[in-house]
């Protein structure tokens, strides 16, 4: 078997400040071409840590003490700004959570998309103009000629998401990291953009990593999974085992607070205190043994 | 349903034009189009549909925040469609409202202690603020807050506390129908299932009307009695929770519907139309 295309292995990450709180606990995962894998867990769990993590785009008040990330072999983690720019700019992309705030409102849709053409591949203005409009074309962009000279602000979310999946395959990267890129959307839209997602990453065999915090869109588009709680996995592998089989209690717990449209009211069940205490104390064991070794 | 505590015949509402800058895009059509909506005593009723839909214009024409422009709104049996702003607050005690964030409906900069007693001295329903102190003591249990909880800003309390707080709010002058207005769209699965089950907790224990409004159909599946399904300001399907989700008629409801991802891989359900 080839080697997978991402590899992260003992990412560990603390805040900088006094607290020096754990944010990443050895966290390992593997993700290969043309696989889609779900980061899941709730708010602060970690998930957009290890997001940003790859693109070296962790915020200052978080520092990574431990561990690697392999893109295709190589340790980011070990790069200079420099080389990590050139490789993330060249073969990783990021469709991000919010596409009213991820466009520049000031520029036209078609410039924005034909910058990075230009830029890292070196296409004329006119050969650029060309791709950008195939893009548009193939993110089902209607009138997409026409849209190439619209700004921002004159799409509606959906659109406005589309171009950025347009922008983020663009360069045909092998790696696009989606961070909650369907909650700012509204349901019926939501679903369209996620189909586009699995049809582009299909299409193009890029590997995604997917990050989202709702099980339901996890299910329908992830093939494997990592579960966070405190910046710790407690689950990870297929989906399917995950979703219909969870070993762990956390994941069971986090399955019955999850509200369902095809069962009769039976309100979710909030996440017992016990089932907390215990992933805590897991928690809190796997750091003990980690003082001990290191 | 026997006599509803509220109800919309004919509904018609929408905001006034726009001046200015963009008048030109905002002409002054209604938002809802003759909507004929009720909630019964101890009912909770859900009002779901997407961006644009009119669900919170409706909320608010319910609440009497806005005028309708046509039909009636009645409370209790009295028609107060045209009651105005001193006529309907005796009413506004009666009918209250939870908010998206409540961290924009605190006030920042006072206490979640004076955010709570304040109501019940300006509707003199507490003598005195050690009075209302003690009743704001005893609502804090009923929302499972801690009253230490008392002592802070919003800011320093979690996402889901900071719910419990609006909630609490929204029934410390005990009202008899409660506003709910996306109320658990920005909160975790796990704080969300809490929220969830206190608002049916306290439609039990106070016998509360809620509206229940919502993008959400899990949620609402979830929470509510009967729902009522709008598009393009108008109700395109109402009926029993169990009998709309288990046999949608319209097929909006449906779209809705499948729209939701269940937590169980189907390889089919991203390429449904």
């Amino acid at each position: 078997m080839s080697p997978p295309l991402l590899s992260i292995a003992g990412l560990r990450a603390r805040r900088r400040d006094r607290s020096a709180q754990p944010i990443l606990r050895d966290v390992s995962l593997t993700l290969a071409a043309g696989e889609v894998h779900g980061i899941l867990g709730e708010s602060g769990a970690g998930k957009s840590t290890v997001a940003k993590a790859i693109l070296g785009l962790v915020p200052r008040g978080i520092r990574i003490t431990d561990g690697r990330i392999l893109l295709d072999g190589r340790n980011l983690l070990a790069l200079d700004s420099r080389s990590l720019r050139r490789i993330l700019g060249a073969e990783a992309a990021l469709i991000p959570q919010d596409p009213s705030t991820a466009l520049n409102p000031g520029r036209r849709v078609g410039a924005q998309l034909t910058d990075g053409l230009r830029l890292w591949r070196g296409l004329s203005a006119a050969a650029a103009d060309r791709r950008a409009l195939a893009l548009l074309e193939e993110v089902q962009i209607r009138e997409p000629a026409r849209v190439m000279w619209l700004y921002p602000h004159e799409l509606s979310g959906g659109m406005r998401q589309r171009v950025l999946i347009a922008a983020a395959f663009a360069l045909e990267p092998k790696l696009v990291i989606a961070d909650e890129p369907t909650t700012a959307l509204d349901v019926t839209v939501q679903k369209q953009i996620l189909r586009l997602i699995r049809v582009m990453q299909t299409r193009h065999r890029t590997a995604v990593l997917f990050v989202t915090h709702a099980l339901g869109v996890a299910a329908q588009i992830c093939d494997t999974l990592s579960l966070l709680f405190m910046g710790k996995v407690m689950e990870q592998g297929p989906a399917a085992d995950i979703l219909l089989a969870p070993r762990h209690a956390y994941t069971r717990a986090l399955l019955a607070a999850n509200p369902r449209h095809d069962r009769p009211a039976s309100s979710p069940e909030p996440i017992p205190e016990p089932v907390i205490a215990a992933c805590k104390a897991e928690v809190a064991a796997a750091d003990r043994a980690d003082a001990e070794d290191g | 349903m026997a006599e509803p505590l509220i109800e919309a015949r004919g509904l018609v509402a929408g905001y006034a034009g726009r001046r200015g800058l963009a008048a030109r895009r905002s002409a002054s059509a209604p938002v809802l189009h003759g909507i004929d909506v009720a909630v019964g005593r101890g009912e909770v009723v859900g009002i779901v549909g997407e961006s644009g839909s009119g669900k919170t214009t409706l909320g608010r024409a319910l609440l009497r925040l806005i005028a309708p422009l046509a039909g009636a709104i009645r409370f209790d049996g009295v028609d107060i469609t045209g009651f105005d702003e001193a006529a309907l607050r005796p009413l506004r005690r009666r009918m209250q409202m939870i908010f998206q964030d409540p961290m924009l409906s605190l006030n920042p900069r006072r206490r979640i202690g004076r955010a709570l007693t304040d109501p019940l001295l300006l509707h003199r329903r507490a003598a005195n603020r050690r009075v209302a102190e003690r009743m704001v003591t005893a609502l804090l249990e009923r929302v499972g807050l801690p009253t230490a909880v008392l002592q802070c800003y919003p800011h320093e309390l979690s996402g889901g506390q900071r719910q419990r707080v609006g909630i609490a709010r929204s029934i410390v002058l005990e009202p008899e129908f409660v506003l709910a207005d996306e109320i658990v769209s920005g909160l975790d699965a796990s704080t969300q299932a809490q929220v969830l089950k206190l608002l049916g907790e306290l439609k039990r224990s106070m016998s509360l009307s809620i509206a229940f409004i919502s993008h959400d159909l899990s949620v609402v599946r979830a929470v509510c009695d009967r729902v009522y399904v709008m598009a393009q300001g108008v109700i395109v399907e109402e009926g029993a929770s169990d009998a709309l989700f288990q046999a949608p008629r319209h097929a909006y409801t449906r779209a809705l519907i499948d729209a939701i991802p269940l937590p169980v891989p189907d390889p089919n359900w991203l390429s449904q139309a």
